[in-house]
């Protein structure tokens, strides 16, 4: 692959370690900016702050609220500057490779080696970057959305104390993420993966001074662990059964395996556990929604963009493996259509805006997980752009409603509700049109409305997935004596179903946002305004990705009928690089046209019922405030605590962990067994031993006397006894 | 001819153990260890008749050495009564820890 004949070299490709090198050197100066503090009297002094005598600070900007308006931090204009201008710079770096990648046509990967990390016998894993179409898409999506949030973060972050702290992770976090995608091989990868994985905790917990707040920092953090424990046994089962651990060297010797046999499962099924754990899907989704907890604009992100969508990337990535275990694909395409599934239900009760989108990422990327499960892994990358579009519009949407919220309640001196959940809001399409507006096109792309880029993605997923279900190799596999045609054609309805509820909690939450009254303090209703340029601008650019992304991939058969420009653009990108996969899984079937339509019909058919059955049923005039609010009955009780899941793991898993924790590791093994029998044990053992010893040396000769003659005598005995 | 002699020679040693053990009066003391010298003399002695003039030259050096050791022990047990106006070794316990 180093040849020097490969078609990029000596383009702007060879440049490629720049674009995680420019949010590195942003990560060191912020950093190094944070390290002073914020401004002289101190950011927890409350003597400074007029306005320290509000109580009932709930939710994000908390913290802020304690210091007043206007106290920016003393490098706030340099941060401002340098926090977004370094993945901005990155992004062109980026942009001026893909067009490289575009001009020059190449289809194999370019790999940049850097230098050796682990030379070990056998094992030689090398600093390598890899540049080819699938990661040049990533790269693109992480330092593009990622440059509009960076700018959003300027005008959200603002007021607050630890400014070029947060610019400082989040910077860190775009290096991490582009190692990510970037590495050669999965060490590299997994270097990213725990980076981002740091940087993900690190802003979680960004508002710390709250225990809630560094809590789910933990939470994710610790949830992780389960997935890279995953990640780690898959790279060990690769290294000694495959004997390679570079994406060249697995692909090529891949095939060595048993196709389908027990270790090339056993490896896509660890794989998975981690791309699970990173993507938030069942049974370790639960991380996700707690980790709302951050800053919006790292929900936007890092929970919903980039991070979280490391997963599909990863099985994308990893389509060769996949491809020889289809029993491991079926069970990606049924963990993913469950949660897709499960999560959707859990957002209709959600009050909290940014749980509600919490629970529909997760959702979503369950979609993306059954896109490349199926072996369409075309269909779920391209989900995966489509949601970075629309999932980042959302939650700086919603960013932007609480930021408004806040400044509201702040302003007109009301009483400090809390400004995330949606019965407190209602009506501010008027005081917020842009962001009004820019929502509603985020919401009809989820919810599947033609011709919004969610429409394209997900009914990609569904139809390939309807397609599969008749005739391909994975139908003819079997999961568990199940076969893979009823377990595909199930998820497909499991889809549909997922794709009425994303409709109907989407327009829920834009109805209880948005229309009839406002519900906030009157105190504070004056003050609700849409929020500045710096913030709407990336809102604009979003919305006009989620309005139009859909043309990165149209398919053939409205490119037929409509003239839309050229069909499948994504899919013959990504040609090379996951053709053989998809093949292998797929095969070459082909829908009859009149089917596609009809599945495009039902598609578009139950996205427009679930918007019309919210839009019918759900009146937010019978709303009230969230403190005056009833509590819920039967199912939307269960709904709205989230199945009782984090409940049920506290007592079944957490509380017997603490419990045989305290009881046996520490008060058994840590106390007992090693402090008590091992460290003081020996020294008792020593000082009794010293002790008989000390008695044997009394001083008096005679005793002395008596021990030589004893010991004579002795002697003798055994010697006349023999 | 031997073994009376070894024979004696071991009642005799013996004897100067039993009251090296017993004894606290320093000057008995002293016999009973020139009594346990003289016993293995004897020893040696009696098996030099099988054994060679080894034996009787080790005699003269244990003899030399006795007569050595006496003098040596004497002078000090004479030290002993001059400060504690006894021989007696329980009272000797000044050094004892």
């Amino acid at each position: 692959m180093m040849d020097a004949a490969h078609p990029l070299a000596g383009t702007a490709a060879e440049l490629v370690w720049l674009v995680p090198l420019l949010p590195f050197l942003g990560f060191v100066v912020n950093g190094l900016l944070s390290l002073s503090s914020a401004y002289l009297p101190g950011p927890l002094d409350p003597s400074s702050d007029p306005t320290a005598g509000h109580s009932g600070h709930t939710g994000e900007f908390a913290s802020v609220q304690m210091t007043h308006h206007g106290h920016r931090h003393r490098w706030e204009p340099l941060v401002t500057i340098l926090g977004p201008a370094v993945v901005i710079a990155s992004f062109l770096v980026s942009a001026a490779i893909a067009w490289a990648m575009l001009r020059t046509g190449a289809d194999t990967p370019f790999v940049q080696t850097y230098g050796t990390w682990m030379p070990a016998g056998n094992l030689k894993v090398e600093w390598a970057f890899q540049v080819d179409r699938l990661s040049m898409v990533m790269v693109l999506i992480i330092t593009g959305i990622g440059s509009l949030i960076h700018l959003f973060s300027v005008g959200y972050m603002r007021e607050d104390p630890g400014y070029p702290r947060f610019f400082a992770y989040l910077n860190l976090f775009v290096v991490f993420m582009l190692a990510l995608v970037l590495g050669a091989n999965y060490p590299v990868i997994f270097v990213g993966w725990e980076g981002v994985g740091l940087c993900s905790y690190l802003l979680i917990g960004f508002w710390f001074s709250d225990q809630a707040n560094a809590d789910a920092g933990k939470k994710a953090f610790i949830v992780n662990r389960v997935g890279d424990f995953g990640f780690l046994i898959a790279m060990f089962l690769m290294w000694s059964n495959v004997g390679a651990l570079d994406f060249a060297g697995v692909a090529a010797k891949a095939s060595q395996l048993p196709a389908g046999g027990a270790m090339i499962t056993a490896i896509c099924l660890f794989l998975f556990l981690g791309c699970a754990g990173k993507s938030a899907q069942m049974p370790l989704y639960i991380w996700l929604p707690d980790a709302m907890a951050g800053p919006t604009p790292v929900s936007a992100l890092i929970h919903a963009a980039t991070m979280v969508t490391a997963g599909v990337y990863l099985i994308a990535r990893s389509s060769f493996l996949f491809a020889l275990a289809p029993a491991a694909s079926l069970t990606v395409v049924i963990v993913g259509g469950i949660t897709a599934f499960f999560a959707a239900t859990i957002g209709l009760k959600q009050w909290d805006i940014k749980k509600v989108l919490a629970y529909s990422t997760v959702s979503q990327l369950g979609y993306m997980f059954v896109g490349v499960g199926a072996g369409a892994f075309t269909a779920g990358v391209f989900h995966l752009v489509t949601h970075a579009f629309f999932k980042a519009l959302l939650f700086l949407g919603a960013g932007s409603v609480i930021h408004a919220m806040h400044e509201a309640y702040h302003e007109g001196h009301a009483h400090h509700d809390d400004a995330q959940d949606m019965r407190n809001m209602g009506g501010l399409r008027k005081a917020m049109p842009f962001t009004w507006a820019f929502m509603w096109i985020a919401t009809l792309a989820i919810a599947g409305i033609p011709p919004f880029s969610g429409f394209f993605s997900k009914d990609e997923i569904l139809g390939t997935l309807f397609a599969r279900a008749h005739d391909s190799p994975l139908a003819s596999a079997t999961w568990l004596g199940i076969p893979g045609s009823t377990i595909l054609t199930a998820i497909y309805g499991l889809g549909l179903v997922t794709a009425l509820l994303t409709a109907i909690y989407m327009t829920r939450m834009m109805i209880y946002t948005f229309h009839g009254e406002n519900r906030s303090d009157a105190k504070a209703t004056p003050h609700l305004r849409e929020a500045p340029w710096i913030m709407t601008g990336p809102l604009a650019v979003l919305a006009v990705l989620s309005l139009s992304g859909g043309w990165l991939n149209i398919p053939a058969l409205v490119a037929e009928r409509f003239p839309v420009g050229t069909a499948e653009l994504l899919h013959h990108w990504l040609e090379p690089v996951v053709g053989q996969a998809t093949a292998a899984l797929g095969g070459e079937g082909h829908l009859p046209a009149s089917t596609e339509e009809a599945l495009i019909l039902v598609a578009v058919g139950v996205a427009i019922a679930g918007i019309a059955g919210a839009v019918l049923f759900l009146k937010p005039a019978r709303l009230t405030r969230a403190a005056a609010a009833p509590p819920e009955r039967g199912v939307a009780w269960v709904l709205a605590n989230k199945y009782f899941v984090d409940e049920f793991l506290n007592k079944g898993l957490i509380q017997p962990v603490v419990r045989v924790s305290r009881a046996v590791l520490w008060r058994g093994i840590d106390v007992g067994l090693i402090d008590g029998l091992m460290v003081n044990g020996s020294a008792t053992f020593a000082r009794g031993v010293a002790w008989v010893g000390s008695r044997v040396q009394s001083g008096l000769v005679g005793n002395y006397a008596w021990a030589i003659v004893l010991g004579v005598l002795v002697l003798v005995g055994m010697m006349t006894i023999r | 001819m031997i073994q009376p002699a070894l024979f004696f020679s071991g009642i005799l040693f013996a004897i100067g153990v039993v009251g090296v053990l017993t004894r606290r009066n320093a000057l008995i003391l002293f016999m009973c260890v020139e009594l346990m010298l003289n016993a293995v003399n004897l020893t040696f002695v009696a098996l030099s008749t099988m054994h060679g003039v080894t034996g009787q030259v080790f005699v003269v050096f244990v003899m030399t050495v006795a007569a050595a050791e006496a003098a040596v022990g004497l002078a000090i047990v004479i030290s002993v009564f001059r400060h504690f106006k006894t021989v007696d070794l329980k009272a000797v316990s000044v050094l004892r820890g």
